[in-house]
């Protein structure tokens, strides 16, 4: 789309790091914000609010231990709701920051260092979030062990067939790739960290978690070929986790889950929301913290375009899904689309359409795309959306099945919302601590970065 | 367990020293040495003038006794639930953790430990000397349960104690369950039963098949009613003035009155309710003989009272008319509620049933006609229903008769446009056409002419002795009750009387309001009242005597064709009430005979049958439970023509001003069963609503008066007024109210598992007093019309289908029905299409999909069991869900719970109209579990909790499952129901005892469903087996099969091809709900086939 | 600048990475077992005993029949517990005044029953029925283990429902006939003592199995519904 005679005037905004950078200003810059810069009140307030939601959490999860289930809004017919729905929409938002450091990684994307290490960081808490509400969401968690294929005394095993076991499979599979991974690319810059931190105490735990990195040309060569097979472990896990995620529905009879669509459309669905969710967090970051210069505007520009690009994904499921039900000529998918549409529900349905479909257009204009305020507000709107899509596919299918005896309504209750916004408190905890104490840009990608490019001027020269 | 009425191992309990059970455990501690050892009664121990002090500072003066002796029973009551604990149950921590093994394990030491036993033996020894001994038992029990509960939240084992007898009755084997022979009485007319008693406990009810009030067949109430015998909430001990006083004190007091009775005992009065019982009779007239002065009364809210005047009418005498449904070619109902109310209505739907079964394309279709104001179960059993106003009815009548060649000299009254000439024509014609093989049935709610014209016309069209005949009434004196009280309160009015003795009823509520009962009942000196419950009568009263319940007492009892049937105890009075007969035996010196020996003692009197002896004679009528060849004979009554002359006594409301009618509620009836939690959650038919009463009325009076549903508004009628909500009732007549009675109740403290979890239903408003606007001269239809007012105020109904549904307009519940039928849901044809089409149920879908599974189908070699159920039978009447809550534990979740869409109910009565909202059809589809063959509940469990049984049941695993609900989200047909909460009362020791030890209790977090009633399945396979035979066809009943007293529900092994269930499945009429969805279900249904009056077509 | 950890350090790290691994085998490993254990499963533990009754007396020694006390155990789920009366049918006339069996007499002449403790005791969500079991040829000692011998009874299986499923997934390994079921001394066919049914001499347990799940007609039953309901 750049138009050749806008040239000049984006020579410097098209750069992945600004001129002028070398080695050293880079470690400088991103390992002085753990290091020397301290903890500041913006930092103390941001987190204070982020771990009063998280205690509101553990209130809930509490309450719900005790007395049981029953104080959501879920019922007969509406037996799953926010639970499954925050699960679902926390899952796949995982998913930007595996396709960004493994996928993209293997695709030799020069643009995805600056990124991918806080990408990962969020794949991490919100896949622990995601983790969290199947356990939640159960009426005996206490005995959640019995989804776990394990020797017992009662010659009994999970029972495969049920896309729920294969979800405990996916799942952790999900975390400990992506914790693996994530951990590995921190090493060099630990080691870093350690080596320029002053305090003894800061030195002793950089330097435990380090692993002894002495940077030798084997530990070089090991780094790599690490990173290597671990990215191609979890590039396939991009697509399989939400694609089982997606069989909880998929396999299910109930109109508007039983679907072939949904593994496809669910994937790209988790990767729409993903990005939005890296700029939701990219953009205040690069702000507050004055890293405009290495999360440049190119970098926004560039997963604008993703999301646009899966943002029409999205809509072409939309429309299959609704084509289908009428082409079918099936009339319980039929009643189950209408249903959408101008049932009780509408509202829903309609929000929905509008932010995952309507608003996110404007990402075609390049002034949206490399605006970081409005880019910022699509994010969000578009992280609603989502949320509201995995509402409607599974409230709102639900509450009007096939019996109409026992059609029903589901109203959201308090405790409903404290768990939603609790566990949003426990992934925002989670990343304050993360970029207060780790290097939130890898620093060692950005030297190889620094390095490729005054190369490349170099030879220019 | 035993469930075929041939193979039951049924007892005739006999005093017979043999089975006495073990007499009082070592006296409590608390007792001290002086405390007699064996005292005949807690009572008595409570004599022990430091136990009353100590008792009278702890307590309030209304104390309830449980948790008394709670405290007084040994170390173990340390952990027993405190009373506040059992006022206002929230789970508790520790409760909500416990693994369900232990809190099954307080559930089977109900079972196991002795406590119950003893307190079960049926009559057993005296019965008075064994009361105290089984509520300690029970409560003693408790306190174990409690403790266990504390202590296996913390051991790997707990454990166990198991306690065998002394000396162990002979009939009894431990473990396996007796069936004994007994009868319930309500207004006057007793129906026999069988009642399953496991170790002594009695805890499901079941008809009995040699009962002719019974056929085998129940009803709610009856279903029910074993609750109520273990109601926690049930007054425990004798009051005076408030405070606790002992029955020996009242056995003195009545001495001390009887010495002081003057005047041939002018001042003695009784009141009772109606009461058919021969042996209750004798002791009247005997106390009548010593006192000849003086009188009796009886009162019931719901009686018989216009059917009885307008027999007097009609033949110059009062008369019990009984009908023979089944002989019937048309019926007329002239807003009779016959199927579902009033005396042998059990009966009545078996034989109306018979005339709508089909076998293959053979048939004989009886013809009903409706005419009612509001929809009831009858209502949508009619092949016409008509809406009329109660009080158009008469008119109707009248138009009838005269159509039918009756001259009414007296006229036929105003025209009405809710009656159509053309209508009246058509039935006439129908009727004459079928003379002798024709009935009309006036309600109860109508006036007595109604009834005379009834009367008459049955009479006209030759229908006497063919489907109606004449008997003397079954009540011991039938009395025109509303006069009878009108006679009382005068008397006491004009303060002549000293003593009145109010033996069961509860007339300070439901007396009629222009009477004044209270004001009257204070102006008597000496009010005793003797009843179940510490009620709002009690309340007046200076002398409460808590009463047995039936299952705890021995009587007798006419049905309602005269047959008498023996009421004998299952169990001795838990909480030591006492029987009426014992109550007046105060008053005839015979307080030392117990009531055993006063009903026995009648019977031996009475002497038996030529050439039987009495013992021979006695044992044989308490195994059948049934004294043959007693029915009354039919007497030849001549019409007197006199009413004829007469003119229309009421006068139809007139054009759009609203006439009110009071209807006994179908769940709590007058309000005797307002603490019986499964009455209350059981959904009233077509409306749906669970515990509440509201203001009915048809969407279109409703926008006429600008109101909606919900609304909640005050009625005015005669100077009175009530406030309650609003009810959309589809199909209910225009410019007309019904008001349900029986709610209201300011002394019903309301069934104590209803407090579940947080937002429990303790805060929330259960119906409306409508005894409040109800007059003696008006009880049916409100002598006034009513005004009525919105108070802009919203009211919550709880309504288990279509709750959500009902909008503001009332209509969109008809999308529901309108997608029922798209979707074939419901199968409905008149006879004309049937005989066109036989086939017309087959849905394509269902043959073309049969072969399309991924998975190979099971084979099934041994039994496949199935279920057909035949919607042309099913009469909606609901004893199918409460049968079923008693057989499998069921939960209650009160208000709050089943309006957020949670109630347990296994089986379903989903209701759907088709046609026009003023006017439309009504259908009934009872849903169990549809235990399909390619179950998707099945494959999505990740647990495995829910499996596919080698006999095509998907079993349930409770203590597997994890509580995911997928397979809920899964059934298409949605009879899954989930624990939200804690629901099962594990906290109230007394309720213990009605569990079935069978089945499972399930815990919070689980999934529950229909089996079929495996454990009845399981009982008969192991029966068979050791038997080295197969199960035979009918041996399984389902409990909602052997309750439904339409016979609608066939159950039974389909590989076998003789088995009536296939040959049920078998018809034409047979179809599966949603066959495209493949999901094979064994539980079919037999399409409804009307058969509309074809001159009235279109 | 100094080195932040030891050189020790190194050899640490990569031995408590191996350690980490053998530990969760480790520990997995003993749980199984502990659960298996008698400790756990109190097999083997004689409970006390409110009476100190002795099977081996009463059935080794006197050779009383099973059946003479467990009455129902032919007819019920539950075999039934002695009723004092049954005690003391005997014990009114020998050991009339046996310390030991003071309890006994205090129940029958006050009526008040003896508490025993519960030996084998089933989860409450399990419904197993005695009677079934009994006619199909499952012997009392298959379950409840060398009774004749024991001096105070303890539990023999683990009633774990691997235990069960043991015998309900091949009935076979432990059938015997009718005439057996009741003998406390039964041995399972072997060379040594071959088990005579219906004159044919049977060495192997499994040919006498097969044989005798044909003639009783037992299925290998295992719906969740057979026990739990």
């Amino acid at each position: 789309m750049d138009s050749e005679g806008t040239e000049t005037t984006t020579q410097t905004q098209d750069k992945l790091i600004q001129p002028g950078h070398t080695m050293a200003t880079v470690t400088d810059k991103i390992s002085s914000i753990v290091l020397t810069r301290g903890t500041t009140m913006g930092w103390v307030g941001g987190f204070a609010v982020a771990f009063a939601l998280f205690v509101l959490l553990n209130v809930a999860m509490g309450y719900l231990f005790f007395v049981g289930v029953g104080i959501w809004g879920i019922n007969i017919p509406v037996a799953w709701a926010f639970a499954i729905t925050n699960f679902v929409w926390w899952i796949g938002i995982g998913h930007a920051g595996t396709l960004i450091s493994a996928f993209l990684l293997i695709m030799h994307q020069k643009w995805r260092t600056s990124i991918n290490r806080f990408a990962e960081a969020m794949t991490i808490f919100a896949v622990a979030c995601a983790g969290m509400f199947p356990l939640l969401h159960m009426g005996r968690p206490w005995l959640f062990y019995y989804l776990l294929p394990y020797p017992n005394v009662m010659w009994l095993w999970p029972q495969f067939r049920s896309p729920l076991v294969w979800d405990v499979f996916a799942v952790s599979t999900y975390l400990t790739v992506s914790l693996l991974f994530w951990y590995i690319g921190l090493l060099p810059d630990l080691a870093t960290l350690r080596d320029r931190a002053k305090k003894k105490v800061s030195q002793v735990l950089y330097g435990f978690f380090s692993l002894g990195w002495r940077g030798s040309a084997s530990h070089w060569t090991r780094y790599e070929t690490a990173s290597i097979l671990l990215a191609g472990l979890a590039t396939p896990l991009v697509v399989s986790v939400h694609t089982v995620v997606s069989f909880d529905f998929a396999i299910a009879l109930v109109p508007g889950w039983h679907s072939t669509i949904f593994p496809p459309y669910f994937v790209a669905g988790a990767i729409y929301s993903g990005f939005a969710m890296v700029l939701t967090l990219a953009i205040p970051l690069r702000k507050w913290y004055r890293l405009e210069d290495m999360v440049t505007v190119k970098h926004l520009d560039i997963m604008g375009k993703v999301m646009l690009a899966t943002g029409v994904i999205v809509a072409y499921g939309y429309i299959m899904e609704t084509f289908m039900a009428f082409y079918s000529g099936n009339g319980f998918d039929r009643y189950m689309i209408m249903n959408r549409m101008v049932g009780p529900y509408t509202y829903v349905y309609w929000t929905l359409i509008t932010c995952n479909i309507v608003i996110p257009q404007a990402l075609w204009w390049k002034k949206v795309r490399r605006n970081p305020l409005f880019l910022f507000l699509v994010s969000i709107v578009i992280n609603i959306g989502m949320w509201l899509e995995r509402f409607v596919i599974i409230v709102v299918s639900l509450h009007r099945e096939y019996n109409p005896s026992y059609w029903g309504m589901f109203y959201p209750t308090r405790w409903d919302w404290a768990v939603l916004f609790g566990s949003m408190g426990l992934f925002l905890t989670l990343f304050y601590l993360f970029i207060r104490f780790l290097p939130m840009i890898s620093i060692v990608e950005m030297r190889a970065l620094v390095h490729k490019t005054e190369k490349k001027e170099e030879a220019a020269a | 367990m035993s469930s075929d009425p041939n193979s039951i191992h049924r007892k005739a309990a006999g005093p017979n020293p043999a089975d006495a059970a073990p007499t009082a455990p070592a006296a409590p501690s608390a007792a001290g040495k002086d405390a007699p050892r064996e005292w005949r009664s807690i009572e008595e121990y409570h004599n022990t003038p430091e136990f009353r002090a100590a008792l009278e500072g702890e307590f309030s003066a209304d104390a309830q006794l449980p948790d008394a002796p709670g405290r007084l029973t040994s170390s173990a009551a340390a952990q027993a639930p405190k009373p506040e604990a059992e006022e206002t149950w929230r789970p508790r921590p520790w409760e909500a953790w416990l693994r369900d093994a232990d809190l099954q394990q307080q559930m089977r030491l109900a079972d196991s430990s002795s406590a119950l036993e003893k307190a079960a033996a049926p009559s057993a020894a005296p019965q008075d000397a064994k009361d105290g001994i089984n509520r300690r038992d029970l409560l003693k029990l408790a306190a174990v349960g409690a403790a266990t509960a504390g202590l296996s939240a913390c051991t790997i084992l707990p454990t166990e104690h198991i306690v065998p007898y002394v000396r162990q009755p002979e009939e009894i084997i431990p473990g396996k369950p007796l069936f004994y022979a007994t009868a319930m009485t309500m207004q006057g007319v007793a129906t026999g039963l069988l009642v399953e008693s496991h170790m002594g406990r009695p805890t499901k009810i079941e008809g009995n098949p040699e009962h002719p009030g019974s056929l085998g067949g129940t009803d709610v109430f009856l279903q029910a009613s074993v609750l109520d015998l273990y109601d926690p909430n049930r007054s425990q001990t004798v009051l005076r003035d408030g405070r606790i006083s002992s029955w020996q004190d009242f056995v003195a007091e009545m001495g001390n009155q009887r010495a002081a009775l003057t005047a041939k005992g002018a001042g003695l009065r009784i009141l009772t309710q109606t009461t058919s019982s021969p042996s209750f009779g004798a002791q009247l007239r005997k106390l009548q003989t010593q006192f000849p002065n003086a009188k009796w009364h009886q009162y019931e809210p719901c009686g018989l009272d216009s059917a009885r005047e307008g027999s007097r009418l009609a033949f110059g005498r009062m008369v019990n008319a009984v009908y023979r449904v089944d002989q019937a070619n048309v019926i007329v109902s002239l807003e009779s509620d016959f199927l579902v109310s009033g005396p042998g209505h059990v009966r009545y739907t078996r034989e109306f049933a018979s005339r709508r079964s089909i076998e293959g394309t053979k048939q004989n279709l009886n013809r009903l006609y409706t005419a009612e104001s509001m929809p009831t179960s009858t209502g949508a059993m009619a092949d016409h229903r008509l809406r009329v106003r109660s009080s158009e009815i008469e008119g109707l009548a009248r138009q009838l008769a005269t159509a039918i060649g009756i001259a009414l000299p007296g006229g036929t009254g105003a025209e009405s446009a809710n009656v159509p000439e053309k209508w009246v024509q058509a039935v006439a014609r129908d009727l004459l056409k079928n003379r002798g093989a024709s009935l009309v049935i006036a309600g109860e709610g109508q006036p007595p002419i109604v009834h005379a014209l009834a009367h008459a016309m049955n009479d006209a069209l030759q229908n006497v002795g063919k489907t109606v005949y004449y008997t003397d009434p079954v009540e011991l004196s039938p009395v025109n009750q509303t006069e009878s009280l009108r006679e009382l309160v005068n008397d006491l009015n004009a303060g002549q009387v000293t003593l009145l003795m109010i033996l069961g009823g509860n007339p300070v509520y439901d007396a009629p309001v222009d009477l004044g009962f209270q004001a009257a009942l204070m102006k008597a000196p000496v009010r005793v009242h003797c009843g179940l419950y510490k009620d709002e009568t009690a309340e007046w009263c200076n002398w409460h005597i808590p009463a047995a319940h039936y299952l705890e007492s021995w009587g007798d009892g006419r049905a309602y064709d005269g047959t008498i049937g023996i009421q004998q105890p299952l169990i001795a009075p838990i909480y030591g009430g006492k029987t009426y007969q014992e109550m007046i035996a105060t008053l005839t010196g015979d307080e030392e005979l117990s009531n055993h020996d006063l009903v026995k003692g009648y019977w031996q009197a009475q002497g038996p049958p030529k050439g039987q002896k009495f013992e021979e004679f006695w044992e044989v009528t308490l195994y059948n439970g049934v004294m043959t060849n007693t029915a009354l004979p039919a007497i030849s009554v001549p019409l007197s023509h006199g009413f004829l002359q007469q003119a229309p006594t009421s006068s139809p409301a007139q054009g759009k001003e609203l006439e009110l009618t009071f209807r006994p509620d179908p769940t709590i009836f007058d309000g005797r069963f307002a603490n019986n939690g499964w009455l209350q959650e059981t959904s009233k038919p077509i409306t749906r609503i669970t515990w509440d009463n509201a203001v009915l009325m048809s969407p279109a009076t409703a926008a006429e008066h600008g109101l909606n549903h919900r609304d909640y508004v005050t009625l005015r009628c005669g100077g009175r007024e009530v406030s309650g909500g609003v009810f959309l009732a589809i199909g209910h007549v225009d410019h007309a109210v019904t008001v349900h009675l029986g709610y209201g109740r300011w002394r019903a403290p309301g069934p104590p598992h209803l407090i579940i979890g947080p937002g429990g239903t303790k805060d929330r408003q259960f119906g409306f007093n409508a005894y409040v606007l109800r007059t003696s001269t008006a009880p049916w239809i409100a002598g006034a019309p009513v005004q009525i007012e919105n108070t802009g105020k919203k009211y919550e109904f709880a309504a288990e289908e279509h709750q959500w549904l009902i909008d503001n307009k009332g209509v969109e519940s008809d999308d529901v029905s309108v997608n029922a039928f798209k979707r074939d849901l419901v199968q409905v044809a008149t006879l004309e299409e049937f005989k066109r089409d036989p086939n017309f149920a087959q849905v394509p879908e269902a043959q073309e999909t049969k072969s399309l599974s991924l998975y190979p189908n099971y084979q099934y070699t041994g039994y496949a069991w199935g279920m057909a159920i035949d919607l042309n039978k099913c009469v909606g009447c609901n004893a199918c869900v409460v049968a079923c809550t008693s057989e499998n534990n069921v939960a209650t979740v009160g208000k709050d719970q089943v309006d957020r869409g949670r109630v347990m109910h296994w089986i379903r009565i989903d209701t759907y109209f088709h046609g026009a909202v003023e006017a439309p059809e009504m259908y009934f589809e009872p849903l169990p579990c549809m235990q399909c063959e390619n179950a998707p509940c099945e494959y999505v469990c990740p647990v495995g909790a829910t499996t596919h049984s080698s006999e095509g049941l998907n079993d349930m695993t409770y203590n597997r499952c994890v509580g995911t609900r997928y397979c809920s989200n899964n059934c298409p047909y949605k009879v899954r129901r989930f624990n939200f909460y804690l629901y099962s009362d594990y906290t109230t020791p007394s309720l213990y005892g009605v569990r079935n030890p069978n089945v499972t209790v399930r815990s919070r977090g689980v999934m529950e469903k229909c089996t079929y009633c495996v454990q009845r399945i399981n009982a008969a396979k192991i029966r068979s087996a050791e038997e080295n035979r197969t199960v035979r066809d009918l041996e399984v009943l389902t409990a909602c099969q052997q309750a439904c007293p339409a016979g609608a529900i066939m159950f039974g092994n389909i590989n076998d091809k003789n088995a009536h269930v296939t040959r049920w499945k078998a018809q034409s009429r047979n179809y599966v709900l949603l066959a495209d969805l493949n999901t094979r279900p064994r539980t079919t249904y037999l399409a409804r086939v009307r058969n509309p009056n074809p001159e009235m077509a279109g | 600048m100094p080195q932040v950890f030891h050189r020790s350090a190194n050899l640490i790290a990569r031995v408590s990475i191996i350690a980490v691994v053998v530990l969760i085998g480790v520990l997995t490993y003993a749980l199984y077992q502990i659960e298996e254990s008698a400790w756990y499963t109190n097999i083997g533990e004689a409970r006390p005993q409110p009476v100190p009754f002795s099977h081996r007396h009463h059935v080794g020694e006197l050779g009383i029949d099973c059946r003479y006390c467990h009455t129902s155990v032919e007819k019920s789920a539950f075999a039934g517990l002695p009723p004092t009366e049954t005690c003391m049918s005997c014990h009114s006339q020998i050991w009339t005044n046996a310390a030991m069996l003071e309890p006994v007499r205090a129940s029958y002449r006050d009526n008040v029953s003896i508490s025993w403790v519960r030996v084998n005791a089933l989860p409450q969500f399990v419904y197993f029925d005695h009677s079934i079991h009994v006619r199909m040829g499952v012997g009392c000692t298959t379950c409840h283990g060398p009774i004749a011998s024991m001096p105070l009874t303890y539990r023999y299986g683990t009633l774990y429902m691997s235990w069960c499923l043991n015998c309900h997934r091949q009935p076979s390994k432990f059938l015997r006939p009718r005439s057996e079921v009741f003998d406390p001394y039964y041995q399972p066919p072997s060379a040594v003592h071959p088990v005579t049914y219906r004159e044919v001499k049977y060495t192997d347990q499994l040919a006498l199995g097969r044989q005798l799940m044909k003639d009783y007609k037992v299925y290998s039953l295992t719906d969740c519904d057979t026990c739990h309901r």
